[in-house]
């Protein structure tokens, strides 16, 4: 085996076997802490010891078992400088591994843990990166533009407080599921947009270390809980968006809208996986299912985007039909903006500008507001007010190749 | 476990006899399942006195130790497995007094 064979090995184990690690620590130690840690030096003692003595032929187990011993030895340590008597809990240290289907439970509980509701969005959003992801602090303080310092303390606070308030370790009963699976998409789909459109002038414009991140985790969670419409949804809007990800920046670093993508540069096999995801959610509503959440209706709308070979075929009356529906699940400015430019489409920009002019008091601080005024007004012939529109995007906008493409628009009126 | 539920109060004035008795049924409900360990109402803040005796002789002041919009209107100390019970009873506990609480561990 190579010195690349074996490194491969190690991230494809850290991969995989990462949550599952701490998850089963979590649940046999009853501490957050002192899985983390075991399971980092786990796979600190793997990158050590695998060149050497080969990759074992069942690197979870081999790395279960390695993070199990550095969790006995630091309670141990522990016990004996604090002279208190946990013995007892290490006394079934030679537990035969747990069958899988538990294992994977216990990486649910760890999700629900992590996603809880009582954590501040960007506490859930690092916990989960960082316990579920294996993400180190490093990588999420950059992700997040942070000082490493002030990440490790945000994850360190969480656990003291995970600890503290007494924030159980379980999947939730039935009747709280479907609030608490919605509120660990949302952390997934935080981290996606993250990555799909990075705020920060020194970031990339499209993080794709975030938003493969997001799609693995979210991967996970489907697998976890197949029978979740709306986790099959966020996977297909996520697959569906993604697959756009190389036409979306131009060899110049501007951002491309969809409009005016290269269709060719899509990738076709996230574009089918999308499509296979939103026809099975269809096919489950359809069947008596129960009505499709946000999630599906917006996979659903970037089905019929990426089904339109040339932007002219777009079916811009099924995405007004789509939109109206998510208008009636979730009213807010946002959808309605996005909404009205699907209208600019089907009934012509003067129309979608009275919509859009309606948000103004919502939606005055955000960037895509005057973006989206600036491309109307620029399509009515009224340059004047799309110039100013277009400057108010541009002071708005945190994304530097969005940035860039408002410019050139703005510089190319008369 | 034990969680002292603290009662926020942002407007002046008592309960009134329809978050009183709602109140009630929630405080039977507590002691029926098991997770009441005591509960209060206190007085406004305006009838606080702050003593401070780490000196040499102790120091009366009139009046709350913090002058905030806010204020501590009365608490609960429930009895809860985890903080899911906790924050589930708490909600019911804010729906019955008609005002925020706030959810905090005892060491």
């Amino acid at each position: 085996m190579t010195v690349a064979d074996v490194t491969d090995a190690i991230t494809r184990a850290h991969h995989e076997e990462w949550a599952r690690v701490v998850a089963s620590l979590t649940r046999r130690f009853g501490d957050l802490d002192v899985a983390e840690e075991a399971a980092a030096e786990a796979f600190a003692t793997a990158v050590e010891r695998w060149p050497a003595d080969g990759v074992p032929p069942n690197p979870g187990a081999w790395l279960t078992t390695t993070a199990n011993r550095k969790a006995i030895d630091r309670i141990r340590r522990e016990n004996k400088r604090g002279g208190k008597h946990k013995e007892a809990q290490l006394l079934h240290d030679d537990d035969p591994p747990e069958p899988l289907g538990a294992i994977d439970d216990e990486r649910l509980r760890l999700i629900f843990t992590c996603c809880h509701p009582a954590l501040a969005m960007e506490t859930r959003v690092a916990l989960t990166l960082r316990m579920v992801g294996g993400l180190t602090v490093a990588e999420i303080a950059r992700a997040f533009l942070v000082q490493e310092s002030a990440m490790g303390q945000r994850i360190t606070r969480a656990k003291t407080k995970i600890k503290a308030a007494r924030i159980p370790y379980r999947v939730p009963a039935a009747e709280d599921l479907p609030a608490r699976v919605s509120g660990v998409l949302a952390v997934l789909y935080l981290v996606f947009n993250e990555g799909y459109l990075a705020t920060g002038p020194d970031t990339d414009p499209v993080r794709h270390d975030l938003t493969t991140e997001a799609i693995r985790l979210t991967r996970l969670i489907r697998a976890l809980l197949p029978a979740d419409g709306e986790v099959a949804g966020l996977l297909a809007l996520m697959l569906l968006t993604e697959a756009r990800r190389a036409a979306r920046v131009s060899a110049s670093g501007e951002l491309v809208p969809l409009g005016e993508q290269d269709r060719g540069a899509w990738d076709a096999t996230l574009v089918a996986e999308g499509h296979r995801l939103v026809r099975e959610r269809l096919a489950a509503v359809a069947a008596g299912g129960a009505a499709p959440g946000p999630y599906q209706i917006l996979a659903a709308i970037n089905a019929v985007h990426t089904s339109a070979r040339d932007v002219r075929d777009t079916d811009w009356s099924q995405v007004v039909a789509l939109y109206d529906q998510l208008v009636r699940l979730d009213p807010s400015p946002i959808v309605a903006l996005n909404r009205a430019i699907a209208i600019a489409e089907l009934d012509g920009p003067e129309v979608a500008l009275a919509s859009v002019d309606r948000l103004r008091d919502a939606l005055g601080g955000y960037h895509a507001y005057h973006a989206t005024r600036a491309d109307l007004l620029r399509r009515l012939g009224r340059d004047q007010e799309s110039r100013a529109a277009y400057d108010e995007a541009i002071e708005l906008a945190g994304n530097t190749a969005e940035i860039a493409y408002l410019t050139r628009r703005r510089d190319q009126l008369a | 476990m034990q969680y002292l539920v603290s009662v926020i109060s942002d407007h002046d004035g008592l309960a009134t006899p329809d978050e009183d008795a709602a109140i009630d049924v929630f405080n039977d409900r507590l002691v029926a399942e098991g997770h009441w360990v005591f509960a209060g109402g206190l007085a406004a803040p305006s009838s606080a006195t702050v003593i401070d005796n780490r000196g040499e002789e102790a120091m009366f002041t009139d009046g709350p130790f913090l002058e905030s919009k806010e204020y501590l209107a009365g608490f609960w100390i429930i009895q809860a497995a985890d903080l899911d019970v906790a924050l589930k009873l708490a909600a019911a506990g804010s729906k019955a007094c008609n005002r925020k609480v706030e959810v905090r561990p005892f060491l």
